[in-house]
């Protein structure tokens, strides 16, 4: 009975919230109305059992990968309402992505055989890291030099755009082009 | 905890759902009187400790004795403030950023163990779930600046919220090597893996140097975090009039104001229960002291050394800021955490 009013509860915090990222005229509300659905997915995660998951998912996604976005979109230009497009081309396209992207979904969902049982309420940090150090340490350490490529082309990124123009930088690039 | 749930089931007749319930309430409404408690307190207490730092008194009349009643004074006038909202301001959420910020810190401290047992949520991952659920603050920060519409407003936020996300780095590695030693994630354990007085602690440098190091970096990370000096570059009153709450008066600032004090307290209670600690006495006969208040005055001095340093050091800029995050800080705590396990490893002090 309370499980159910969490459940329920948990649902709505995801998907109204959600709705309104998808719908909303005004891209920072959109950008805002995401916390609530990352929130409600850490709830999701917590309701299971899942602690560890729980947290990591409000670290990463509200903590980092949300408080990004906001900064992109609030220093993007909003246009002004009413001048937006609405002509068919705009509505077309998504759609179709979006009704292929439920179909998969709806099919993975109903194809595989979900391992269905009582969530456990033990902590599952501890085992965690004993699989990630132990079973899982190769793909482990992959996504970290993954991530490490990714670090190090962002790096290169931006710098190479703050010395762009400049004829020392122009220079320098020719002279490492040369073999 | 346990006492409790025991006197709503065994004495009240409650079932287990309803005495969890009644617990988790009770604690709540406890934690948010200490917490706004303590934000008045704190305020008296900033107004003292700058005057002190500056040579002058500070408040002296309200309540006669040093402007004790100062703070609640202010309290009073703020509540009878007029609620103002800029017309060009996005209503919606110019009203939620404050609640957003607040709650980001109240969900905060109820993972904080103020004696043994006496959490209101005691779970497993304590000091990660403290740590996540203050990056809420960030956002509130952000929805603060944008919905004002206002440019001072608006650099306040940006500056506030690229400091708290570069700082919540060195921050949180700070407390890996006391993680590593405790082997749990859990303040109550990493509390009680320290007891036995101050040879214990995790400050202690003979034990481990590098925790010692870890205390500094924390310490310095958690000014930073909490956006005061002299990193208070959200903040700066000479150049963005004061940073996201520009345009908040009343209540609504009060908000602000409050999140701020709690957040101050909070970021000195983790490095009180991380490095020093927690409730433990710091020398043996002190047992007689009830933990709670060790825990407290503990807190509290850690606040007075924030406040020493915010009155007595210039604000840095904003590069030197950075600077002084990603190529300072974030490499000394990366080599505490290596330095730490190698150190733990040598000496066989690994659980």
């Amino acid at each position: 009975m309370i499980r159910d009013l969490v459940f329920v509860l948990l649902a709505l915090l995801t998907v109204v919230p959600a709705f309104w990222v998808v719908f909303s005229r005004n891209i920072v509300h959109a950008g805002f109305a995401l916390l609530f659905t990352l929130v409600g997915v850490a709830g999701f995660y917590g309701f299971l059992g899942a602690d560890f998951l729980a947290v990591t998912q409000l670290m990463v996604y509200v903590g980092g990968v949300l408080v990004l976005v906001l900064f992109t979109v609030m220093m993007t230009h909003v246009p002004a309402v009413g001048r937006r497009r609405h002509g068919l081309d705009r509505l077309v396209p998504p759609a179709v992505f979006a009704a292929a992207v439920f179909g998969v979904l709806y099919k993975v969902i109903t194809v595989v055989k979900w391992n269905v049982g009582e969530a456990s309420t033990s902590p599952t940090t501890a085992e965690i890291g004993t699989q990630l150090m132990t079973n899982y340490v190769f793909p482990f350490e992959y996504v970290s030099i993954v991530l490490l490529a990714a670090m190090v082309g962002a790096a290169i990124l931006i710098r190479e755009r703050s010395h762009a123009g400049s004829d020392d930088a122009i220079a320098e690039e020719k002279q490492e082009a040369r073999p | 905890m346990k006492l409790m749930y025991d006197f709503f089931t065994g004495q009240l007749g409650l079932g287990a759902a309803g005495a969890n319930i009644t617990v988790a309430a009770v604690m709540a409404v406890i934690m948010f009187t200490v917490m706004a408690l303590c934000a008045i307190i704190l305020t008296w207490m900033e107004r003292k400790v700058a005057g002190f730092m500056q040579s002058r008194y500070g408040p002296m009349y309200t309540g006669r004795f040093h402007g004790w009643a100062q703070a609640v004074a202010d309290m009073l006038k703020i509540l009878g403030k007029e609620d103002i909202i800029p017309a060009e301001a996005d209503k919606g959420l110019f009203k939620f950023a404050p609640i957003l910020v607040l709650l980001g810190s109240l969900l905060a401290w109820a993972a904080i163990p103020w004696a043994p047992d006496f959490v209101a949520a005691d779970f497993d991952l304590g000091l990660f779930y403290i740590f996540a659920v203050s990056s809420l603050v960030v956002i509130g920060i952000l929805m603060a600046g944008w919905a004002s519409n206002n440019k001072w407003s608006l650099y306040g936020a940006a500056r506030g919220a690229a400091q708290m996300i570069s700082y919540e780095i060195p921050l949180a590695l700070a407390v890996v090597p006391v993680v590593m030693r405790a082997g749990s994630l859990n303040p109550q354990d990493i509390v009680i893996a320290q007891q036995g007085g101050i040879w214990h602690w995790n400050i202690n440098p003979i034990t481990n140097p590098f925790l010692f190091i870890a205390f500094f970096m924390y310490f310095i990370a958690s000014i930073a975090e909490t956006n005061r000096g002299p990193f208070d570059m959200p903040e700066t009153e000479s150049e963005l009039v004061a940073g996201y709450h520009t345009e908040y008066t009343g209540m609504r600032f009060a908000f602000f104001f409050l999140a701020e004090y709690a957040n101050l307290f909070l970021v000195s209670m983790i490095a009180a229960l991380v490095f020093l600690g927690g409730w433990w006495a710091p020398f043996p006969g002190m047992g007689w002291i009830p933990p709670a208040l060790n825990f407290i005055i503990k807190g509290v001095l850690l606040v007075f050394l924030n406040m020493w340093v915010r009155w007595t050091l210039p604000r840095v800029r904003v590069d030197q800021l950075m600077h002084l995050c990603w190529k300072v800080m974030i490499p000394v705590s990366l080599l505490c955490v290596v330095g730490a396990g190698v150190w733990m490893m040598a000496w066989g002090q690994l659980k």
